[in-house]
């Protein structure tokens, strides 16, 4: 019962990020902090693990690939699919749960505790429009992330392949240029936009109608993560099923 | 003026406000008191328009608050100012930032116009040299001082303070519930506190709404109060050990 409530209540939240909007002026300053804070901010740790994960994958690759009779230029094409299939699209996405979605539920559960909700609402402001509404725009560019993401997983896996002795670079540039399909891009991409509206709203759903103290934030921002995560794994199941399989 | 009838409010099964009726008038500090659980936080929250109650009808200067669609409401909203028990400054502005929110939420004028406002009201609550510390560098007097600025910036015509005191000396409350009074003066607002500090009342309690259990158990003034039967009042103000020395010492004068 209280899930099928908690379904309710992010729906109306949702209907109420787009109602009532907050003056653009300061609307325009609050999407440009949450660029910094949720993309900009990001930035670092995603090209880190994108290069380092896109090495192991191509050392993992190699490694499995024992049959002299199997090109080598197939390491870099499974790290290629690897890469722009799951790893950088649901891989960073589920990263990104925890990085910026505790951010944004501890960000606005304390805002709750605080009474900084409460004084908006007195106000007179839409205090979800207010709040939520940036996230979720700021989160629109997260698939400029991503494609970061996939040029430093191919490149971490170049690296990887060359400095180990798996292959050499001309075999690596066929392997990740053959039979290339470019709508593999374009779903990589749809699942980016999608996750980016789970990553933006979820967490603000847990935020924002947390109750407690200081203890109950840190409850809450687990809670998000794991619902999060939850939501994008069973997106990217449907969404695989339904762009992929035909 | 405020006009409150019959007001009832529960939570699941707690029935928190059981029918208050009472009214807060123009230019006139009142003061909500009552123990800890009396319901003063509903009640000021109901009267915010942030809880919705089952039964009763508040009305601001004529217009019922339940009858007025979102945009009325909205604006009715941008006329109420609010003084927060934790302050509720927004911790990623500079206290000049959050002086100027409302400014920039509901007006038009430009930020040099905005700018004067915020330093005349910082001005006017002594806080002239704070506009670029951050609320977490503020003292709690301080902060409480910002929360006053921020809730008169937009010249309100009704200001609602919760414990506006709490957590401060008693030299500091003194100053803060005088600062009160003397906007409510100075901008002929209606004003309305929810305390349960005695000190207040005998400082601004221009008129005093007494709450037991979610009932109102008495109403008059700070004149009043000290000279009331009413068992439940005096049981509370006469808790401290220095109100019942001023308490005995006044029976013995007048025996």
């Amino acid at each position: 019962m209280t899930y099928l409530h908690n379904i309710g209540a992010y729906f109306i939240m949702i209907k109420d990020m787009f109602r009532k909007p907050t003056k653009w002026s300061v609307m325009r300053t609050l999407i440009f902090k949450d660029i910094d804070d949720l993309i900009i901010g990001s930035l670092g740790i995603v090209a880190f693990i994108s290069f380092f994960v896109g090495g192991v994958v191509t050392i993992q690759t190699a490694l499995n690939i024992t049959n002299p009779l199997i090109p080598k230029y197939l390491v870099g094409f499974a790290t290629r699919q690897s890469v722009i299939l799951e790893f950088a699209p649901t891989f960073i996405s589920i990263i990104m749960a925890g990085k910026v979605g505790s951010f944004i539920t501890s960000s606005i559960g304390t805002m709750r505790v605080t009474e900084q909700i409460d004084a908006l609402e007195v106000m007179g402001i839409n205090a979800i429009n207010y709040l939520v509404f940036p996230k979720f725009v700021a989160l629109m560019l997260y698939p400029f992330v991503i494609s970061i993401a996939m040029f430093l997983g191919i490149l971490g896996g170049m690296a990887a392949c060359i400095y180990g002795g798996f292959s050499t670079l001309e075999d690596y540039i066929i392997g990740i240029q053959m039979d290339f399909i470019p709508f593999h891009i374009t779903y990589a991409f749809i699942k980016t936009f999608v996750f980016a509206f789970f990553l933006a709203t979820v967490p603000s759903f847990h935020g924002y109608f947390m109750k407690g103290g200081a203890l109950e934030v840190g409850k809450a921002s687990t809670t998000a993560f794991v619902w999060t995560s939850v939501v994008i794994i069973l997106s990217n199941y449907i969404l695989t099923q339904m762009l992929l399989s035909s | 003026m405020i006009e409150v009838k019959n007001l009832h409010k529960s939570f699941s099964d707690a029935h928190i406000l059981k029918g208050i009726t009472t009214t807060f008038e123009n230019g006139k500090t009142s003061l909500v008191i009552g123990q800890s659980g009396s319901g003063k936080t509903v009640f000021l929250k109901c009267l915010l328009g942030l809880f919705h109650p089952e039964e009763g009808v508040i009305s601001y200067d004529g217009k019922i608050y339940s009858e007025l669609n979102s945009n009325e409401k909205r604006n009715l909203r941008s006329e109420m100012g609010m003084v927060f028990q934790g302050s509720a400054l927004f911790d990623s502005m500079t206290i000049l930032e959050n002086v100027m929110f409302p400014l920039r939420m509901f007006t038009k004028q430009s930020k040099s116009e905005m700018e004067d406002r915020a330093d005349f009201v910082l001005k006017r609550v002594n806080l002239a040299n704070a506009h670029k510390k951050m609320p977490s560098e503020a003292s709690g007097g301080m902060q409480k001082r910002v929360a006053i600025a921020r809730a008169i910036v937009n010249k309100p015509k009704y200001l609602f303070c919760d414990e506006p005191n709490s957590g401060l000396d008693p030299k500091t409350a003194i100053v803060i519930d005088n600062l009160i009074q003397e906007i409510t003066d100075e901008y002929n607002i209606t004003t309305v506190i929810n305390s349960h500090d005695m000190n207040s009342v005998m400082e601004i309690g221009e008129k005093i709404v007494f709450l037991k259990d979610g009932i109102k158990a008495w109403e008059g003034s700070k004149e009043t109060i000290f000279k009331t039967d009413n068992e439940v009042v005096t049981d509370f103000v006469y808790s401290s050990e220095l109100f019942k020395k001023v308490r005995q010492m006044y029976l013995e004068e007048r025996q």
